[in-house]
């Protein structure tokens, strides 16, 4: 046997994003949080290619491209306001940044 | 031998996304999620997307994950604390992800029962030509957007993390 079923790409991508979404929920630091969700995009980039193989069209590398690009984009913002909340709270623990809470 | 480099890469990825998940500093995670993301990058070039696991290196593992370690210097964080976690999503959390994997497994199954095998090299069309082509054709108007994205990207990072002039 030569070749990986693609289904196999597929559940692979399905327990990153699983992974993904355990670090989001679990996570108290907000880096790792944010970390989690770069990790969640790379599982959904994944299956993007994996459907793309399969139906032979280039279209999916497009998505994922454009995927990478938002997640740059997000990344350079979200850590900016990481920082600010660094700042004015010196704290990096998601449940002490509750002013909207009350 | 596709199929021994897939377990290999895919048994990598998921060790180190698990490493992301359950180490406690920062800085093990981040390391962690580029172990991750380049070994996604060969299962990438195993299923014929050149362009786009160079990309993932160039930019993901080169660009972005440096920022968050920048950051993680920067504001010198530590090992988060073990206190203050919430008991019903201890019990409760680990078995309904599970659940929601079994499920989702189950439904791919179902949904694709007997694809074709992904043989390394039966797709050729991920090159930098093919995607720039489709990039500057097809799909102009959705790239223009992106680079007014970024362009406001850059004016948000730029705003939210100066300093205050008085």
């Amino acid at each position: 046997m030569n070749g990986v079923p693609l289904t196999w790409y597929l559940i692979l991508s399905a327990v990153l994003f699983s992974l993904g979404i355990a670090g989001f929920l679990f996570r108290k630091n907000i880096i790792t949080v944010f970390m989690s969700i770069e990790l969640m995009l790379n599982a959904v980039n994944l299956s993007f290619i994996a459907f793309s193989y399969q139906l032979k069209q280039v279209n999916g590398h497009i998505f994922a491209f454009f995927v990478m690009v938002v997640a740059a984009a997000e990344a350079a913002v979200g850590l900016a306001i990481i920082l600010t909340v660094f700042k004015n709270r010196s704290t990096l623990n998601i449940d002490e940044v509750n002013s909207m809470k009350n | 031998m596709d199929v021994i480099l897939f377990l290999i890469f895919a048994i990598i990825a998921v060790v180190c996304g698990i490493n992301v998940v359950v180490q406690t500093h920062p800085i093990s995670s981040a390391l962690s999620l580029i172990g991750v993301m380049g070994s996604l990058a060969v299962l990438y070039l195993l299923l014929g997307a050149e362009f786009i696991a160079m990309a993932q290196i160039i930019v993901y593992a080169g660009a972005i994950m440096v920022l968050f370690i920048f950051v993680i210097m920067l504001l010198n964080a530590g090992a988060e604390s073990k206190k203050g976690r919430s008991f019903v999503a201890q019990l409760l959390g680990m078995p309904l992800l599970v659940a929601f994997l079994a499920l989702v497994s189950y439904f791919i199954q179902r949904l694709f029962p007997a694809t074709p095998l992904v043989q390394f090299g039966a797709f050729k069309s991920g090159t930098a030509q093919n995607i720039g082509r489709a990039l500057f054709t097809q799909y102009l108007l959705p790239f223009e957007v992106t680079s007014i994205l970024i362009l406001i990207a850059i004016l948000g990072a730029i705003v939210l993390a100066r300093k205050e002039l008085e």
